[in-house]
């Protein structure tokens, strides 16, 4: 059976402004203890690559230039 | 599948690497860093290797850091053998005193040597430990002001210990030899598929609780009330490697914030004169200390008709309430303040919903674990295993941290004694095959699909009341998403083949927590264990531990009778977990 794309709204918001994922940094992809985050090809920048997360934001605190936003996953709210 | 072979973090790659260490321990939340720790400490020319699935800085229950201690036996607050009764009660009787009375007595120096580490405790005016009532009988919970500095303390002593840390592998068999010794474990890298083979002369495990295996209310899968990195491979290794788990149908349920799912944490609340109350304001539990006795009455009164169930700050001044949301919304679980502010909810001026959790395992708040000795030894030689996943009942953080020091110490002392013990060169091959067979798939049903339907069987059959009819159709249910899982089950990248060895953990505890919950014929544990068509207890028949494990490649039980008490308890004092009702309401 083939698969299909079913969209997800992530919780965690990274500002591309913010992040320095281009300059070297990997902190929050280190971190998350759901292994979730990735870098991204595209934009060089973090971003939530899978929607399976715990909100229980090590990805947040340890960002150095505080890019990461941890928002409560929709189905929770 | 190396078809598949492109440039990039979650690509599959063909591995297989080969290390050996005196001790490994498996798993790098709360219990492993200090098992390796203590190891090290011990034996300064050991090789220990602590392997985690996740990074051993931020994983586990305690990532974010913890609220207090909820049961330190501190000198002047309480004793060991007040606490050793008290959790003897709480836990129905079934309670192999050693291993608690062990923990109680050796707490107290891993305090000291936490706080040496520069984990702060709550002193009064006076420099003395703030200890708190929460528990029905004695005092034992501790706040941690700068809780939230719990995981760097340990990483600075893991690196200065010089513990050779693997992140991002995840161990999915134990390895044992031919005379039953354990020998290693097998592990693959979450980020590549590589497989890494560790021989050991002794394994810990410390993986945690089986915390994805009822599905949260939200339907959200990592919704969970544990870190659902905590998927519940201890248990399943065990089981596979031919060790016997304790009392399995003594499930974990908790009262946790409705939808957020996180603890309501009476225990923080509690001392400063916040409570659980039902929606006519009332209070109608004695005791907001997590156990089956309360849970039980917590169900009730969700029944009743006078649900919901709130836990209620708004009564207390302002400046205590927002004093209280203070600490619950900085560590533990620091998001909750933003749930409530979403929700537009104050402490100080609305009560806040709460719910039961999903069904779990997991000995640090219920008993349900691999079984151990006091001094954290499974039945498999050479094995050991601490935290939530062993089987000391209540055990909490500090149980962890302690029974963790306990394993490490008694682990690297059996590996001085001992060579490697050889093992079936064909397990790793069998393992690879095991593991790999979803990469080998064009087609198939990817692996969350094939989890949410086991987890939401376990809802719809395994959740208390447990019914017999219903655990006998959720086993033949699950037989058949097994075959699924075996021979449908295809993943495309290295994280979700992580995710496919998960679901098998998963589904393995499911079967284990049907299997248990059957043979016990008798209820226990309050809501834990309550089975509508045995609802009486049967101290007679049952006041013993139910053992599973592996015979001839199938699921058994067995009874094994709790050892003779160290402390004794009286006929008056043993049911006192059962008067949790408030009888006449104010
Ligand atoms: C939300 C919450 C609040 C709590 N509040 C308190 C409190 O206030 N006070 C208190 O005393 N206790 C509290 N507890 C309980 C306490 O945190 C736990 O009992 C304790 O931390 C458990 O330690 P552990 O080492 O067994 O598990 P964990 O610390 O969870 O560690 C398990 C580790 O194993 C790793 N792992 C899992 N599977 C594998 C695998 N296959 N291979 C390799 N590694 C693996 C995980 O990534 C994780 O790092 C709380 C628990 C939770 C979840
Ligand atoms: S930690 Fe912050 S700066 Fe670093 S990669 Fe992640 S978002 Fe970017
Ligand atoms: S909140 Fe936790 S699980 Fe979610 S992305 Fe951040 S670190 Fe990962």
């Amino acid at each position: 059976m083939p698969l299909a794309n079913t969209p997800t709204s992530v919780p965690v918001v990274v500002d591309e402004d913010k992040c320095i994922a281009d300059k070297g940094c990997t902190v929050c992809v280190d971190v998350c203890p759901l292994d979730v985050l990735r870098i991204s090809d595209l934009t060089g920048k973090a971003y939530m690559k899978y929607d399976e997360c715990w909100y229980c934001m090590p990805c947040e605190a340890d960002c150095p230039t505080n890019a990461v936003t941890v928002n409560i996953p929709y189905l929770l709210r | 599948m190396l078809e598949r072979l492109e440039k990039g973090m979650d690509d599959l790659r063909a591995g297989l690497n080969e290390v050996d260490c005196d001790l490994l321990v498996i798993g790098g939340g709360t219990a492993g860093p200090m098992a390796a720790y203590r190891a090290r400490k011990k034996n300064p020319n050991a090789k220990v290797i602590l392997l985690e699935k996740a990074n051993v800085k931020r994983s586990g229950a305690i990532s974010m850091g913890m609220d207090g201690l909820n049961n330190a036996v501190i000198p002047g607050h309480s004793t060991p053998e007040q606490y050793t009764k008290e959790i003897t009660i709480a836990n129905d009787g079934i309670c192999d005193q050693a291993a608690v009375y062990k923990y109680a007595q050796e707490c107290y120096s891993i305090i000291e040597e936490l706080d040496q580490f520069g984990i702060r405790f709550q002193k009064d005016d006076n420099g003395e430990y703030d200890v708190k009532k929460v528990h029905h009988i004695g005092t034992y919970v501790l706040p941690m002001p700068n809780g939230d500095t719990v995981k760097k303390a340990l990483y600075r002593q893991l690196r200065r210990a010089r513990v050779l840390i693997s992140n991002r592998y995840m161990a999915t068999r134990l390895l044992t030899g031919k005379s039953g010794r354990a020998a290693g474990a097998i592990a693959v890298n979450t980020r590549s598929g590589e497989f890494l083979v560790i021989k050991a002369k002794a394994v810990i495990m410390c993986t945690g609780a089986a915390g994805r295996l009822g599905l949260p209310t939200s339907g959200y899968m990592y919704g969970t009330y544990e870190n659902p990195t905590n998927s519940g491979e201890g248990y399943a290794m065990a089981y596979h490697a031919g060790a016997k788990l304790a009392n399995l149908e003594c499930f974990q349920i908790n009262p946790l914030i409705k939808d957020y799912n996180g603890p309501a944490c009476a225990y923080v609340a509690g001392p400063f004169g916040g409570y659980t109350a039902n929606s006519k304001n009332e209070r109608f539990i004695e005791c907001d200390y997590w156990s089956g006795q309360m849970m039980q009455e917590f169900f009730n009164e969700l029944q009743s008709g006078k649900g919901p169930v709130y836990l209620k700050l708004n009564h207390l001044h302002k400046d205590t309430a927002d004093h209280i949301e203070h600490i619950l919304h900085t560590v533990e679980r620091p998001s909750r303040g933003r749930f409530h502010e979403q929700r537009g909810t104050k402490y100080s001026e609305q009560m806040i919903e709460m719910h039961i959790s999903e069904i779990g395992f997991c000995s640090g708040h219920s008993a349900s674990g691999v079984y151990v000795d006091e001094f954290a030894r499974t039945t498999v030689p050479g094995l050991y295993a601490a935290g939530d996943m062993a089987s000391v009942p209540h055990n909490y953080m500090l149980g962890a941290f302690t029974n963790g020091a306990i394993a490490g110490e008694h682990a690297i002392d059996f590996a001085a004694d001992v060579d490697f013990e050889e093992f079936d060169g064909a397990a790793v091959g069998i393992e690879q095959e095991r593991v790999l067979a979803p990469t080998k798939r064009e087609d198939g049903i990817p692996p969350n699909q094939i989890e949410y339907k086991v987890r939401r069987l376990v809802n719809d059959y395994l959740q208390p009341p447990k019914v017999t009819a219903k655990y006998e159709l959720c086993q033949a249910r699950l037989a058949e998403v097994r075959e699924d899982m075996e021979e449908r089950m295809m993943v495309r990248d290295a994280h979700e083949l992580m995710r496919s060895m998960e679901v098998a953990s998963i589904l393995d505890c499911a079967d284990m927590a049907a299997h248990a919950s059957l043979y016990r014929k008798e209820s226990r544990w309050g809501l834990y264990h309550w089975r509508t068509d045995y609802p009486d207890s049967s101290d007679e028949e049952w006041k013993c531990h139910v053992l599973l494990s592996k015979q001839d490649g199938k699921m058994a039980c067995e009874k094994k009778a709790v050892q003779p008490y160290i402390i004794p308890i009286a006929d008056d004092e043993k049911d006192a977990y059962y008067k949790q009702r408030i009888t006449a309401q104010a």
